[in-house]
């Protein structure tokens, strides 16, 4: 459900406008980075070298963004002194980014493998178990942001909640990779790499699950991190 | 106090108390205290505790009322002739409106410092030495200068003034003047110190000096205190009541009113939100 936090509420109106423009930087680097994981599992899939490189030097302006919505909430701490769920929004966006930029460091860890992939002398096949997970992140952290631009707790939850599929997807290829190095020992090098890249998109995965807990923060004021789903769900009721 | 037990809700009634008026161990205890001046209601059916050795922070737009009830805590409302307290305030048990309770030894246990410094137009020593004098707190001039020093040293003050105790007070600064009157307010030893606005008409250094004594000045006494400086009260008090139309909408921790309140109105209010 949509929650409204007002935000544009305030009496002075450029309070108005620099919340609504930390929000809106949050959403666009959430959608910036949201590309990056994509491109970075294409580059990875399809083991495209233009793509990777792409993604890579692509990284620099998610890093900027991160910057520059840092210094706005600075700004907004100083001179404002926010406060309630104000402050929340400022605190909350400042962790979120943390998170939403290591998540684009992953996107680059993708595609980081995937020019190494491509340059090593037998490489033999594209990295196809890996499919199904990064789809799975995708859509996870699609729906991620969706719910930050809507402050929609009960979108985050479920996020939360699918996050676990995305642990037992990471768990059935690790399984699946350790039993093809057994196989076929010359392709260890580059099976390491495919399970480095599926813990890359595991760890897209938690990211994406902080980012829940932060809107969770945000929009009732409970801190639900390391807490279970059961639980989480209890102390927001 | 409670911490509040759920998020924000559209709630916009005001007759009812969000949070826990009740304090583990009260000072004071209002209950449904009713405030009229002639037939206009300022103060509607309020309870509150103020917590032993802690500061409570009153807090609302102008005209909410937080003014007129610290006033009625140490019955200065008796001043205005149009003015009408009703309900139950008491002192550790004492009821403060009671026929036999004396006004002028209330307001020796219960102290005020307002948001004008108001020095006695006499010496630093004499504005601090009246109080103790009037009371009969001192019976030696050894007493009497062992009071003031002592209260100016509470007040932070003795060492800015000690050698020029004959001067005027009203020659001191701002920040000084203000330390000066909670030198003379203390200097009666009372149990509760009543500020209204007390740091509104200083400077951000004198104002920080001003937030540091009463921090130290709870360990002795309760404090309440009015005023409009959210950031001051988010910074000095434990307890935070927000008023409204005379109403009191929510009370709880300062921590908790400041970063999640419960009540809409409080929202709006401290962070700036039409409401």
């Amino acid at each position: 459900m949509k929650s409204d936090l007002n935000i544009t509420k305030h009496i002075s109106k450029s309070y108005n406008d620099e919340l609504e423009e930390v929000r809106l930087l949050l959403i666009k680097m959430g959608d910036m980075v949201l590309g990056q994981v994509r491109d970075g599992l294409t580059s990875l899939l399809k083991l495209d070298k233009e793509l990777a490189e792409q993604v890579i030097a692509h990284d620099k302006k998610v890093n900027q963004l991160e910057i520059k919505i840092d210094e706005v909430c600075t700004n907004i701490l100083a001179t404002r002194q926010p406060a309630a769920s104000d402050l929340r929004l400022v605190i909350c966006v400042i962790k979120t980014i943390t998170d939403i930029e290591r998540i684009g460091d992953e996107a680059v860890k993708l595609s980081r493998n995937a020019l190494k992939i491509i340059q090593s002398e037998n490489t033999l096949r594209q990295p196809n178990e890996l499919k199904h997970l990064g789809e799975l992140v995708i859509e996870n952290l699609q729906e991620a942001i969706k719910a930050y631009a809507n402050f929609d707790v009960e979108h985050a939850l479920k996020v939360i909640e699918q996050d676990q599929e995305t642990d037992e997807e990471f768990d059935n290829i690790t399984r699946l990779l350790i039993t093809k190095m057994m196989e076929d020992p010359r392709e260890i090098k580059n099976t390491l790499r495919i399970s480095w890249c599926a813990r890359a998109l595991e760890r897209i995965g938690d990211h994406t699950t902080n980012v829940c807990e932060y809107l969770v923060f945000l929009v009732k004021g409970k801190d639900v991190r390391h807490t279970s789903l059961n639980k989480i769900k209890q102390r927001i009721e | 106090m409670n911490k509040s037990t759920g998020s924000i809700t559209d709630n916009l009634d005001t007759e009812k108390t969000v949070g826990n008026v009740f304090a583990d161990d009260a000072k004071m205890s209002m209950r449904n205290v009713n405030v009229f001046y002639s037939d206009k209601q300022a103060i509607k059916n309020v309870s509150l505790d103020l917590a032993r050795n802690q500061v409570t922070a009153l807090i609302g737009p102008s005209g909410c009322g937080k003014s007129t009830f610290l006033r009625c805590l140490n019955r200065m409302n008796d001043t205005i002739d149009i003015c009408r307290v009703e309900g139950s305030l008491l002192l550790d048990g004492d009821d403060i409106y009671h026929k036999k309770m004396d006004p002028v030894l209330l307001r020796a246990r219960v102290g005020m410092v307002f948001q004008k410094p108001n020095p006695f137009p006499k010496s630093i020593f004499d504005n601090v030495a009246y109080g103790p004098k009037i009371h009969g707190l001192a019976t030696h001039k050894d007493d009497l200068e062992e009071i003031v020093v002592t209260s100016l040293q509470r007040a932070g003050l003795f060492e800015e003034v000690k050698d020029r105790l004959n001067a005027s007070g009203t020659g001191l600064s701002g920040g000084q003047q203000q330390r000066l009157c909670i030198a003379r307010t203390i200097a009666v030893s009372p149990e509760v110190i009543l500020m209204d606005e007390p740091a509104s008409a200083l400077d951000p250094i004198a104002t920080a000096v001003i937030e540091e004594l009463i921090d130290e000045l709870k360990e002795k006494y309760t404090i309440a205190i009015v005023t409009h400086s959210m950031q001051q009260a988010a910074r000095i008090s434990q307890t935070t009541a927000y008023f409204h139309m005379g109403n009191l909408v929510e009370v709880g921790l300062t921590d908790q009113i400041f970063t999640n309140p419960a009540h809409k109105l409080t929202e709006n209010y401290i962070t700036g939100r039409f409401g």
